[in-house]
């Protein structure tokens, strides 16, 4: 399965909005650091980890978070690994 | 680090108790010692032998037959700065010298507004299994443990016949030493350099997981013969001697209670109102729900103890009733 | 009214979770209650039919008022006039007219189905059950006259447990948002909670602290290496090793595993590590983990989870809130490298968690760059010294240093 950058992205959000309901990943910016923005601890990043890995049916691995510090990042990897 | 290798001397209850007093005499000046043919004859239970011979009638003094006047005696050689041991021959005696103790000894240090302490220790032989009849074998020690102002401590084995007096000797208030009867031929093993022990914690006297079994005085030894008895069945007993009766050391008892959950209190007084109703009113209040049975007495028979070998047994706490009470609450 | 905590006299009821006529049973979730520190869920104290709710959701009421009304399964529903006089669902009492659950007495009552008729049960085995969530009614007692003790719960435990195997997480009820907003401001109440219950362990517990730093190499690596055989839905941080490793060391040293009352420590017979849970909206929360020492470091770290995402919705148990028996409290993920906390009354110690930071460590006489904590324990000195919180913290780092024995 292929998916847009512009899926990814969505996901991305929707993600975030699952963990921190009134989270606006726009306001913060695409390459600010999502933990940091949204105040995510660890249980909440593994959380955010586990939606976008069901939702893209994509594999993540612990070696992959730093890659996912910012919405960039996590939407750049969504769409390499599910291309 | 070396240990010191430990040396041992055969001996008896009796003459580990002779020995404190030894000591007692030898290291303080004001210590002296009054009693019903304590000098002279040696003591009733001979506890005395000798003492006399050593230290001289001046600091080892017979006394009248009037336990009144000679417990209201050392009260007043307490108050005036000496350390008086004062010897009653038997707890029932006791009761002719009750209104001194309860009413001058545990009183006056409450009374003068903490001015005057009572440093005095009074010694009584208690309890019964010697065919010594109603008037010579009850166990008391039970009514002294309810009044405030006075310690009570009960030694069961040869380091705390040891070792107890002298700490009650320095205690700043008045002190009552129960000797159980039965206790006095017990002999053993004591360590030469045996000394002074603590009056303020019960004693662990064997490590189980199934039951605590509480006891003192007298009473230990039938207990630790009912925990090999039920060890052998299977159920490991964690016995607790009291050593101390008032105040009571409820933390060591609850602690174990908290691990066995279950609890059989053995005391050689009369069930009601007793020693052992204090115990397990205090493990109902503090563990009640770490309770896993309701917990038993052991105690002798409501009776006037009897003279008659077979029926003074029937009164008194057996091993075959401390078993039958222990297998009631772990099965 | 529940007492959820020893220091609560009033709640308000947020929401109703059953309706009048629904049948319950023990440990069912029966109203949400506001208690000022967070919202939790009250669950029923007895198996029944719900007669009447007695409280409307909004109003606040000290504790012990009656809450709702309940009758036992099998009883017609009590006609109104019958059943004027209160009766509370968490303490039936008798009361002259009024039926209460479980209505123990012999006559024409219908015994509930599942119940025990006259059945008893020890107080330890009670307890022991709450805790482990047996269901007494499927208990069979091997005392006198059917009794139930300790050992006939821990037997029907082991069997459930063998009948339950990972029931898939439980969906909890997502839809039910607070919708009837507490009189007060929650806000504040939950900050006056916490600055009173803060003012008094600062007020009475004599705190000593002890602090280390402990290499997390093996851990992480250990992690590493596991996680990656581990869907991500299963995989485990490094928070929930420490408090695995934390549950451990604190049943090895049990003076710090308690609580202070009446001028004397009194030890807590099973570990229930309280977790810190920083809520949104500014309340701080401390629920269990119960028996935390006895799980396994996977439902240590579900537990953990679930907790965590509970906690935030407000649906804390009554249990975890009251049980509490030694706390962590991990602010690595707010980014600070040291916690230097605040003890919990009547709690008599607490761990402090830091970030994990990567600092140059020797090792074998060389100079290397690790993953390491700094654990910091706050102790009461009244119930133990710094020897005794030295011993625990040593303890941990050895713990932590074999995580593939936690």
């Amino acid at each position: 399965m292929t998916i847009t950058r512009e899926q990814a992205r969505d996901v991305v959000e929707r993600a975030v909005r699952r963990i921190v309901p009134d989270a606006d990943v726009a306001s913060v910016g695409d390459d600010a650091d999502l933990r940091a923005a949204f105040e995510l601890d660890s249980l909440d990043f593994l959380s955010f980890v586990e939606l976008l890995a069901t939702e893209t049916g994509v594999r993540i691995d612990e070696d992959d978070y730093p890659e996912l510090t910012t919405a960039t990042g996590c939407t750049d990897l969504l769409v390499r690994r599910a291309g | 680090m070396t240990t010191a290798p430990v040396t041992t001397t055969e001996t008896t209850y009796r003459e580990a108790l002779r020995e404190a007093l030894r000591e007692a005499l030898r290291e303080d000046d004001r210590v002296f010692l009054m009693g019903e043919d304590v000098g002279s004859y040696g003591g009733c239970f001979a506890v005395t032998l000798g003492l006399l011979e050593e230290f001289g009638p001046e600091r080892v003094r017979d006394t009248p037959l009037s336990e009144s006047t000679f417990v209201g005696a050392g009260i007043g050689a307490a108050l005036g700065g000496m350390r008086p041991i004062v010897e009653i021959m038997t707890v029932n005696f006791s009761m002719l010298a009750l209104d001194q103790i309860l009413n001058n000894a545990a009183t006056l240090l409450h009374m003068s507004g903490g001015q005057l302490n009572v440093p005095l220790v009074i010694r009584m032989t208690t309890g019964a299994g010697r065919q010594l009849a109603a008037q010579h074998s009850h166990s008391l020690e039970g009514w002294y443990a309810h009044i405030p102002g006075l310690k009570v401590i009960a030694p069961a084995t040869l380091e705390d016949a040891r070792g107890m007096l002298w700490t009650a000797l320095q205690d700043p208030d008045p002190v009552l030493l129960f000797e159980h009867g039965s206790l006095y031929n017990m002999s053993g093993a004591l360590a030469t350099g045996a000394g002074h022990v603590d009056i303020q914690r019960a004693a662990v006297r064997r490590p189980g997981r199934d039951l605590t079994l509480v006891s003192y005085g007298g009473s230990l030894s039938t207990s630790m013969t009912a925990a090999d008895e039920l060890s052998a069945g299977g159920i490991e007993v964690e016995v607790i001697d009291l050593r101390v009766l008032r105040p009571l050391d409820d933390a060591t008892i609850m602690e174990s209670v908290r691990r066995t959950h279950r609890a059989v209190v053995v005391d050689e007084g009369w069930r009601s109102g007793s020693l052992a109703a204090e115990v397990s009113a205090r493990i109902t209040e503090q563990c009640f729900f770490e309770l896993d049975a309701p917990v038993e007495r052991v105690c002798s028979a409501e009776v006037p103890m009897p003279y008659a070998k077979h029926l003074e047994e029937a009164a008194l706490p057996q091993v075959a009733t401390v078993v039958a009470a222990a297998r009631k609450v772990v099965s | 009214m529940p007492s959820l905590g020893a220091d609560m006299d009033a709640g308000t009821l947020v929401e109703w979770l059953v309706r009048a006529g629904d049948t319950v049973h023990r440990g069912d979730p029966m109203a949400v209650v506001d208690t000022d520190k967070s919202a939790i869920e009250v669950e029923s104290f007895d198996d029944g039919v719900v007669e009447a709710l007695l409280v409307e959701p909004g109003t606040r009421v000290a504790v012990g008022t009656p809450l709702a009304r309940l009758v036992a399964v099998g009883m017609t529903v009590a006609a109104p006039e019958q059943s004027a006089a209160p009766a509370a669902a968490s303490r039936p009492a008798p009361s002259p007219g009024q039926v209460v659950v479980p209505a123990p007495s012999p006559g024409p009552v219908v015994v509930p189905v599942g119940g025990r008729p006259g059945g008893r049960v020890s107080p330890y085995a009670r307890r022991l059950a709450r805790e482990l969530g047996v269901d007494l009614d499927r208990v069979s007692g091997s005392g006198a006259d059917g009794a139930v003790h300790a050992e006939d719960v821990l037997a029907a435990r082991a069997t459930t447990t063998e009948q339950v195997p990972d029931s898939p997480a439980v969906e909890e009820p997502v839809a039910l948002e607070s919708s009837a907003p507490p009189a007060r401001s929650a806000r504040s109440a939950r900050r006056e909670t916490i600055a009173a219950l803060m003012s008094r362990a600062k007020r009475e517990i004599p705190h000593y602290y002890v602090a280390t730093t402990v290499d997390l190499h093996a851990l992480t690596e250990w992690l590493r290496r596991t996680n990656r055989e581990r869907s991500v839905a299963e995989r485990i941080v490094p928070a929930a090793a420490v408090l695995k490793a934390a549950a451990l060391a604190a049943r090895r040293h049990p003076g710090l595993n308690g609580f202070w009352v009446d001028d004397a420590f009194v030890p807590a017979p099973e570990v229930h590590l309280g977790v810190a849970v920083h809520v949104r909206d500014g309340a701080l929360v401390a629920p269990a983990i119960h028996r935390t020492a006895d799980l396994s470091l996977p439902e240590v770290m579900a537990a953990l989870r679930d907790l965590v995402s509970r906690a935030r919705a407000g649906r804390l148990r009554r249990a975890e809130m009251a049980d509490p028996t030694l706390t962590v409290t991990d602010l690595g993920d707010q980014g600070v490298e040291e916690v230097i906390g605040v003890i919990y009354p009547p709690q008599v110690a607490l761990l402090g968690v830091g970030r994990v930071v990567e600092r140059p460590w020797a090792v074998d006489g060389l100079l290397g760059v690790r993953p390491t904590v700094r654990l910091t324990l706050s102790g009461d000195h009244r119930a133990t010294d710094g020897a005794t919180g030295a011993r625990f913290l040593t303890t941990l780092d050895e713990l932590l240093q074999h995580p593939e024995e936690l």
